[in-house]
């Protein structure tokens, strides 16, 4: 124990270096993020054209409840939650069992991992052009292979009804090792001497997986879907690559909609109104999946 | 008998194996393949597996399409932004973690959740007026946004992890409190600050919509490029391998060397309870 000024000096010496070390980061956080999203929200009740000669003009919640009867923005929220709802499920139901496959000793191991990690760290951008060459209707290698079993000429990305659950194989593809990997930690962490007392207990094996892995790995698997979720709602670079929302409006999930709105149309209050609606369809999906994961517990 | 039977499970365990990473195997094969083959070899139906291969498309896009310049560019951008989010994130984090400070992180995890088009206006309007579109500086900044919380929220947890008592056995030894951090704390946590110097650098790289927007002709950033180079000339699918290819690789050289951190970086701290 070192005499009591020391401690008094060190405690009082701390304290002070580590609210100067707080201070940059709460320059550049409030500077980079609190003041965008502070004029994100002001934004949101004004109509303006980016124009600086013209200032924004108030307009209450007009922009809201113009949403609502734009036929583009709810076709946008449709494309969001239908690309979101069938990309996450096939991911966490995906991921799980794979993890459940390679959660075992054998030689090898270590490189699959490693290798997984590559799908969702690579570029997006060239990932969606990979897939873009792979999806070509004529020359793909996809209807190339297709065509042993009979299916020709499918256009994946050209077709109003297959364009986005083409997207959602490029996002399955991309994310579910991370769920994969997510889910394996989990696993990992399930005490070996629990499952042999439960075998030895005479539980069968489908027993084991509902009574015991399930209960165990559903919080990884929860978190899994939320950090998703926060992407998968707002996808934007393979859409954007890959499609740009068409054919028509067929991909225009809710991002790319405001996107158009802000930069090509130069809507920027109606695109703050948007990003407003977004970013409460993220909120509202993880506090479900929050309670989701909570009810067990 | 029994061998027998063990090395048939054994076998039919591999071959479910390669089926589950065949498609991303087989993905990044294409890219490479395809970056390898003529104008004609792409073109042929059914796809050519054996050709002569050609470094064509490589040469033709370093030269017509001044890709290095925008190699040169992505360096910069993920350079700096990441060695600012790092000298900035860095001591913030610890602070964070030696205060207990769990509602900044929280604070920041909701940050993360934010689409980053709110983000976009406010600043494209801002940048417009200070002349900050099409400089490095600009977009450095945005990349900020990202890699910042990315490294507080990474190397917080790495804190957490050091012990306290450490700390303060140097402190009786009668170094400085900053000291303490930067010969004690610091280089207990150095996988931390690699996977989150990594990431940064991946997730600046990586970057799409920023660039898109803050970027101009004289910083254009590699994805941008290829993507302005891929409108074009949609049919030149060598061409664009090539880029594609050129644009994975440093990334998935990158993450060879954190594969082991990146789902705890990737998470966020999202799995800690």
């Amino acid at each position: 124990m070192p005499p009591l000024f020391l401690q008094q000096r060190r405690s009082y010496q701390v304290k002070k270096l580590k609210w100067w070390f707080l201070v940059p980061a709460i320059i550049l956080i409030s500077s980079l993020i609190i003041f965008p999203i502070g004029y994100n929200l002001f934004l949101s009740f004004h109509k303006w054209g980016g124009s600086s000669r013209v200032a924004p003009n108030f307009v209450g919640i007009r922009n809201f409840v113009y949403a609502f009867q734009d036929m583009r923005f709810t076709n946008s929220l449709w494309v969001t939650l239908y690309f979101t709802a069938f990309a996450l499920s096939a991911e966490v139901i995906l991921g799980f069992f794979i993890a459940l496959y390679i959660n075992r000793e054998f030689k090898g191991k270590n490189f699959v991992k490693a290798l997984l990690v590559f799908p969702f760290t690579a570029t997006p951008v060239a990932i969606a052009m990979v897939w873009t060459i792979i999806y070509d209707p004529t020359l793909g290698i996809l209807n190339y292979f297709l065509s042993f079993i009979g299916l020709d000429g499918i256009t994946w990305l050209g077709s109003q009804s297959l364009v986005i659950p083409a997207l959602v194989i490029v996002d399955v593809w991309e994310w579910t090792p991370l769920v994969t990997l997510i889910a394996l930690a989990g696993l990992e962490n399930i005490p070996v001497s629990l499952l042999e007392a439960a075998k030895i207990d005479g539980a069968s094996k489908g027993q084991i997986l509902r009574k015991i892995i399930i209960p165990l790995i559903k919080p990884s698997l929860i978190a899994a879907a939320m950090i998703r979720s926060w992407d998968c709602i707002k996808t934007f670079d393979i859409i954007y690559v890959m499609t740009q929302g068409g054919p028509g409006f067929a991909s225009e999930n809710l991002n790319i909609y405001a996107f158009n709105n802000a930069f090509r149309y130069f809507k920027m209050g109606y695109a703050s109104s948007l990003m407003i609606i977004l970013f409460a369809i993220v909120l509202g999906v993880n506090i479900a999946l929050y309670y989701l994961r909570g009810v067990k517990e | 008998m029994i061998n027998k039977k063990r090395m048939i499970l054994r076998i039919l365990f591999y071959i479910g194996l390669i089926i589950i990473v065949f498609p991303t195997v087989f993905v990044f094969y294409w890219m490479v393949l395809s970056s390898f083959k003529n104008q004609v070899q792409n073109l042929s139906y059914p796809p050519l597996f054996i050709f002569k291969p050609t470094l064509e498309n490589y040469t033709a896009v370093f030269k017509q399409q001044n890709f290095g310049k925008y190699l040169f560019n992505s360096f910069v951008v993920a350079t700096g932004s990441t060695f600012i989010s790092l000298l900035v994130g860095i001591p913030a984090a610890y602070s964070i973690s030696r205060f207990k400070m769990k509602r900044t992180i929280f604070i920041l995890t909701v940050a993360r959740m934010i689409p980053f088009i709110s983000y976009l206006i406010p600043w494209y309007i801002l940048f417009t007026k200070l002349k900050l579109v099409d400089t490095y500086l600009g977009l450095t900044l945005s990349h900020i946004i990202i890699n910042l919380p990315l490294v507080i929220i990474l190397m917080s947890s790495f804190f957490d992890d050091v012990p306290v008592e450490l700390e303060e056995a140097a402190t009786v030894d009668g170094a400085s409190a900053f000291r303490t951090f930067l010969e004690i704390s610091v280089p207990i946590a150095a996988n931390g600050i690699i996977t989150s110097a990594i990431l940064s650098y991946i997730f600046s790289w990586n970057q799409f919509l920023f660039s898109l927007i803050l970027s101009g002709p004289k910083t254009k950033t590699v994805p941008i490029a290829v993507f302005n180079f891929m409108s074009y000339e949609m049919i030149n699918w060598g061409g664009i391998m090539a880029a594609a290819t050129l644009i994975a690789l440093p990334v998935l050289i990158l993450t060879l060397f954190i594969h082991r951190y990146i789902v705890k970086g990737l998470t966020m701290g999202a799995l800690k309870e």
